[in-house]
């Protein structure tokens, strides 16, 4: 199914979870925020997240700034 | 004498507080903020890609220091707002300096947009610290609004020109009740100085220290600067005056009067 994470239209698995998704792409989960169809996920409950189609995901992280 | 900056009802140890982008590493940027013993320190947020760093720099930040999100990115209040509570979310904490920003080319910030988002982030709780152009009506307004702190830019983001906006600081300095903080265009530690002597509650250095030969010897070159001015602010600096006002006595001079020329 396609999802648009961070302003990207992306392929994933269908079904996917939002912590099995974080998994396939090799992130680290701490210091991530989520955001999910403009939502933000708390941490303790990414694994009970499941994705539809056209759901929108921003995965953003802390960077040096000034 | 006690002598402790104190904003959002936290005391900050230090009044150097320092940005953390444009370091070669984390590492070299870690060792920055504890050569500059910075009390307070800012972070960004940032989409994801393929070219973030697998380290977190979170991880790299000392304990006993402030972390204070920025909402870098944002070009109105509702995109500040949006990134405020990301960084809540993402453990950062409340401590949020507003940078709401629509012009690339000076980046000045947009006093409007930041005004409403402190208005909508004090009253959720977060400790707001608005990065403004220097205006004293709108400094009022802000402290209004709920600011912890007032952040006027000296000049503008990277520039390293120096307090360019001398003037209508002094002016917020002397009518503003919450802390004011220059924020944005000191390149240099003497620059740093002269917004601590003319009784500035601290500064905010990024580039000046990141992009510095050696970044680690310029942050603590920047904390000696700011003690010094602000010890020289607390001090009395004396007022500019256009004649000369002799050191030495005027009397007892080892020549007759009637030599004396002039």
């Amino acid at each position: 199914m396609i999802l648009k994470i961070n302003g990207k239209e992306s392929q994933v698995e269908k079904e996917a979870s939002l912590s099995g998704l974080i998994e396939s792409r090799g992130l680290r989960p701490e210091g991530l925020v989520i955001e999910h169809n403009g939502r933000i996920v708390p941490r303790e409950i990414w694994r009970e997240v499941t994705l539809s189609e056209n759901d929108t995901l921003e995965i953003i992280s802390f960077v040096g700034g000034g | 004498m006690e002598d402790t900056l104190r904003i959002g009802g936290r005391d900050i140890p230090s009044r150097l507080l320092l940005g953390t982008g444009k370091f070669s590493s984390y590492e070299v940027m870690k060792r920055a903020i504890e050569a500059g013993d910075s009390g307070l320190v800012t972070v960004a947020l940032r989409r994801v890609d393929a070219s973030s760093k697998t380290e977190n720099i979170l991880d790299f930040i000392p304990a006993k220091c402030i972390l204070m999100t920025n909402t870098s990115g944002a070009r109105n209040a509702e995109e500040a707002v949006r990134i405020a509570r990301l960084a809540g979310a993402g453990g950062a904490g409340n401590w949020i300096k507003i940078e709401v920003i629509r012009d690339q080319k000076y980046l000045l910030p947009d006093n409007l947009e930041t005004l409403k988002a402190t208005e909508t982030l004090a009253k959720e709780g977060f400790i707001v610290l608005p990065y403004m152009s220097p205006d004293l009506s709108m400094a009022r307004r802000m402290q209004d609004a709920g600011a912890a702190a007032v952040m006027p830019l000296g000049a503008p983001i990277g520039s390293n020109r120096g307090l360019k906006t001398r003037e209508l600081v002094g002016i917020m300095v002397r009518e503003i009740k919450v802390p004011v903080i220059v924020d944005a265009g000191l390149g240099s530690p003497s620059q740093a100085c002269e917004c601590m002597e003319m009784g500035c509650a601290a500064v905010l250095v990024n580039t000046a220290v990141a992009v510095a030969e050696d970044p680690v010897r310029m942050a603590a070159a920047f904390k000696e600067a700011v003690i010094a001015g602000r010890l020289a602010y607390l001090a009395g600096v004396p007022q500019e005056r256009s004649e000369a006002s002799a050191s030495s006595p005027l009397t007892g001079f080892l020549h007759d009067e009637k030599h004396n020329s002039q």
